[in-house]
């Protein structure tokens, strides 16, 4: 490789046929180190455990004891170390570095609530355990709950829903139940365009007709065709705010107020709700139900596509619907409010949307993190997290299409489109482009209102240092896109794995691991 | 702020590429009168990491733990020992601070993770197929009852009484909305299961059956009769496990013909966590795949013809289909998953099937010692390490009691069926591998003078 005279490498270029290394026998390459599956490595006869004798006993298992061989494998303890080591080297993770998914907040995630979750206080307690002995577990809930409360300036909050797309759910079903408590049968449920996909496959869910509302061309919702369909069929409008171009809806307290008018309920998600945490409370504007995100807004870790939690605030109007069970104070005592005790005081309850009480062990993380934050820091959160967003925006707009980079200042995350680019060039080369510089790709194509869009979300978490080495890195593919540089349409050149046929993947879907062998003979 | 690393410095010079005179000038969208200009009242500054700790550590010791008691809970979430070495890998930073594998190149180890997990589950439940991964085993038991209904397009679902509680009223919850209509009945203190009943129940309308395996009572059937009546009405069996380890010594539900297979897996890798995250098994026959909700991940190859993984399938997703999407699901339980899989991977075939053959050998010993008590009968003779006790007393008050002794002994069928006074002396008690002889017998004395 060509080195600067200061012994500094130079920017990556392709290889000549001449300086490629020659394949090794094992697929190894040094440090990074191919993984077989269990399947392949492991034995049926193999175990990493060891447990006591079984006390000898007449079986009561009847006719039903399991036989025939199950077929799966196992390791010895230190093989099992080296195969999940081995696989976690071919992940990137927040971690290693600048994730900028717009829409999914990937944010540092500080190892004291790791800590704290872990406490056998509340990592080993039974969710049916007496109430009396889980007092603790109980006020954690509460005061979790009290911090939602204050945050978004609503009534009252739900915590057992699982993920935002849950939230979601339970919103839908707090406001269906107030309609028809009042005896008022609603069946449509209005969802601008750039609303996430989950929003209509939630409504539909529920059994609601959804329709679009469009965008303005300066990426908010259209005041006038909202304010022209509501009507009394329209049970609720369900809206992002701050939205998914990026922008705050200026107009929320006018639609809101006349979606009320309209004898309608607003349901806000809130997955964007980091943006605007200790600066903005959504319940000034008049939203009757928001899901909260722990995992974005709050730091919980996603683990490679969840756990989530997604509480859902609610109005006064909603509140007397939240669904079972929740936390109350009762003098110095925390109860549990669960179909035992539900019976008469909590009648308008729509029900129970999960088994036990939530995500608890996201419940300690977050407000662990809440804690460390407090009221200052989490305004600080929001006011970094749009800054770094801005500064995005405004040191790649002269290289990168920004569809409403004049619609005022973007919130947490900061939309380009692939406009400009050369003939055959996408927004996939880019961000495949991206992984070679030692990034994870932003959000591709989404939201679906604009073409090629590219939606990146620093979050607050990143120094002005790692943004910079982020923007050159973009603001090089962006030139060599516009350059029509094929190199690119190669990358990732130094991942794990080049570009994956997902075409094929999809065609013949192959979703779980059989003996090839085995497989050929019986073919 | 020791989570933000911009110094004021680095804010000003920022500022001034936005062209921007302050951070409040960033949010003059936001409507002047919803626009906080200070704290929020009512609520403390930020602290320290040691005062944050000594804060949540205070709550914690106010909980009695598992670990702390003879320990005799089940009914849908199960202590089980999880080996070290689970923990220390889902601590790995690049499992658990990565996100959904939507970049597979750079997302390989938690893709083989999940490939490796579906065939684990789907082997385990005795299925061709499993996705990823869902929120809990409750959901993921509602999820199924869709599914049976977009398959059939019929719209009613027979519900077990042995089927937990919970489940039952998550599936109502959703039924109301959905316009499905559920057939359930509260379970009755007797020994045999309902499948009878349940076939009785088939007809024309019928989408699906949905039995617990083993049941909430800790009961266990053939499930094979129920799944040949249910497919000659053109119905489907959907079979729900709360307790994976008890497919380590009894028969996969998919072997005795049920068609979805659905499951808590919190018992495997998770740990009990008051009630979540916990982990949603589900698994089908081949033919309903793309009918399937949630993730699912597919082998393929890469641009050099290197074995790779990707999520697959996704045209049934929300993101894709919006509204015509075969669920809303956006989340599995990744982190869950890689837990279970780590954890059966340690234990092998060979591993869980000793751990089954523990449980079971405990929970037998325990049901002979405590139906030695007075005022104690066993209802169930048949059963894997969970089985429900007939007090001469409100099963209630007993537990209350118990834990004001530091025994957790079981859980009341009053607390979970309280619609159902008559089966209020019932009490479910599971014995796990944690279950020393010792514990066993200082439950048995306490319950003695409890029921004295």
């Amino acid at each position: 490789m060509t080195m600067l005279k200061e012994g500094r490498p130079t920017a990556p270029q392709a290889v000549t046929q001449s300086d490629a290394p020659p394949a090794t026998v094992t697929g190894n390459r040094a440090l990074m180190l191919e993984e077989a599956l269990i399947f392949e490595i492991g034995s049926t006869e193999t175990t990493g455990v060891d447990f006591a004798d079984a006390p000898k006993v007449v079986s009561r298992l009847g006719s039903l004891a399991r036989t025939d061989a199950i077929g799966l494998p196992g390791l010895s303890e230190q093989e099992t170390v080296r195969h999940y080591t081995r696989l976690s080297r071919q992940n990137y993770a927040i971690d290693l570095g600048l994730f900028p998914l717009g829409s999914c907040t990937m944010k540092h995630n500080p190892r004291l609530n790791e800590k704290v979750a872990r406490m056998p206080g509340f990592a080993d307690l039974h969710p049916l355990a007496p109430q009396s002995t889980v007092q603790g577990a109980l006020a954690v809930i509460h005061e979790l709950a009290g911090w939602l409360i204050k945050l978004t300036g609503m009534h009252s909050v739900a915590m057992s829903p699982k993920a935002g797309a849950h939230g979601e759910l339970c919103g839908l079903l707090a406001i269906r139940a107030a309609l028809e408590a009042r005896g008022d049968a609603r069946s449509v449920i209005l969802v601008p365009e750039s609303a996430h996909g989950t929003n209509p496959a939630t409504a539909a869910f529920c059994g609601y007709k959804v329709e679009d509302i469009p965008a303005t061309p300066d990426g908010r919702v259209d005041l006038e065709a909202l304010k022209s369909r509501l009507g009394p069929d329209v049970a609720a409008v369900m809206i992002t705010n701050p939205n998914t171009c990026g922008l705050f809806e200026r107009d929320m307290k006018t639609i809101s107020d006349a979606v009320h008018a309209a004898g309608a309920f607003v349901y806000c998600d809130g997955a964007n709700f980091n943006a605007i945490v200790g600066r903005v409370r959504p319940g000034d504007l008049g939203v009757d139900a928001m899901h909260i995100n722990l995992h974005k807004t709050f730091s919980t870790p996603h683990g490679g596509g969840g756990p989530g939690s997604g509480p859902v605030v609610l109005s006064q109007a909603l509140a007397p619907f939240a669904p079972l069970p929740f936390v109350e104070r009762q003098g110095d005592q925390f109860v549990l409010i669960e179909e035992e005790t539900a019976q008469g005081h909590h009648g308008q309850t729509f029900g129970r949307m999960v088994a036990f009480h939530g995500q608890m062990g996201m419940f300690t993380r977050a407000l662990t993190y809440i804690l460390s934050h407090g009221a200052d820091g989490l305004r600080q959160v929001a006011s970094d997290a749009v800054l770094n967003a801005n500064y995005i925006l405004r040191s790649l707009d002269d290289v990168l299409d920004a569809p409403f980079g004049q619609s005022g200042p973007c919130m947490h995350e900061a939309l380009f489109s692939d406009k400009g680019l050369a003939e055959g060039f996408t927004t996939l080369d880019i961000a495949k482009g991206l992984i070679d510089e030692g990034f994870h790709p932003m959000t591709m194509y989404f939201p679906l209102v604009v073409h090629g869009a590219m939606l990146i979300e620093p979050t607050e978490t990143e120094s002005k240092a790692a943004l910079d080495q982020f923007i050159m890195a973009l603001r090089s593919l962006a030139r060599r896109a516009k350059a029509g540089d094929e190199a690119l349409k190669g990358a990732p050149h130094f991942a794990p794995r080049r570009r994956l046929d997902e075409t094929l993947a999809a065609r013949k879907p192959v979703l779980t691991w059989s003996d090839p062998a085995l497989a050929q003979a019986a073919e | 702020m020791r989570y933000l690393p911009l110094t004021d410095t680095d804010r000003q010079d920022m500022l001034s590429v936005i062209g921007a005179a302050s951070i409040d000038d960033l949010f003059v969208d936001v409507p002047a009168e919803a626009r906080l200009s200070g704290k929020i009242a009512g609520l403390p500054d930020h602290a320290s990491e040691l005062s944050v700790e000594r804060h949540m550590a205070a709550l914690a010791r106010k909980n009695l733990s598992a670990g702390e008691a003879p320990f005799f809970l089940g009914a849908g979430a199960y202590r089980h020992h999880v080996p070290a070495s689970v923990d220390h890998l889902i601590q790995r930073g690049e499992f658990l601070t990565a996100y959904t594998p939507y970049q597979p190149e750079i997302a390989q180890g938690t893709l083989q993770v999940l490939f490796e997990f579906q065939t684990q589950v789907a082997r385990l439940l005795g299925c061709d197929v499993a996705n990823a991964s869902m929120y809990d085993g409750s959901t993921a038991c509602w999820e199924a009852i869709g599914m049976a209904r977009r398959i059939t397009k019929r719209g009613k679902a027979i519900l077990s009484s042995g089927l937990h509680p919970h489940y039952v009223s998550v599936a109502n919850t959703m039924a109301k909305f959905t316009g499905d209509a559920l057939v359930h009945q509260a379970p009755t203190l007797d020994a045999v299961t309902d499948i009878d009943a349940l076939i009785a129940g088939i007809d024309k309308d019928t989408s699906c059956v949905v039995v617990q395996y083993p049941d909430i009572l800790g009961r266990i059937a053939d499930l094979t009769p129920l799944a040949d009546a249910a497919h000659a009405a053109g119905a489907l069996l959907v079979a729900v496990v709360t307790e994976p380890v008890a497919l380590g010594a009894i028969k996969a539900p998919g072997a005795m013909g049920a068609d979805i297979v659905v499951g808590e897996g919190q018992s495997i890798g998770v740990g009990l966590q008051f009630g979540g995250p916990y982990l949603g098994l589900f698994a089908c026959k081949q033919k309903y795949v793309r009918q399937m909700p949630g993730r699912l991940c597919g082998e393929t190859v890469d641009a050099a013809g290197k074995r790779g993984f990707v999520l697959t399938l996704s045209t049934r997703e929300q993101h894709i289909r919006r509204e015509k999407a075969t669920s809303n699901i956006c989340t599995n339980s990744g982190l869950c998953a890689l837990a279970f899989s780590i954890h059966m991977t340690l234990l092998g075939e060979r591993g869980l099937r000793e751990l089954a053959t523990l449980n079971h050998a405990l929970a037998c010993q325990a049901a002979d010692r405590l139906t030695q008590v007075p005022g104690v009968t066993l209802l169930n003779d048949s059963f894997f390490n969970e089985f429900t006790l007939i007090l001469s007393k409100d099963a209630r008050e007993v537990v209350r009691n118990l834990a004001d002794r530091d025994v957790l002994g079981g859980v009341s069928l009053g607390r979970l069926f309280p619609d159902a006074p008559q089966i209020g002396n019932g009490l479910v008690v599971a014995v796990t591998e944690t279950v020393t002889p010792e514990d066993i017998e200082t439950f048995a004395k306490a319950l003695e003078e409890e029921l004295a």
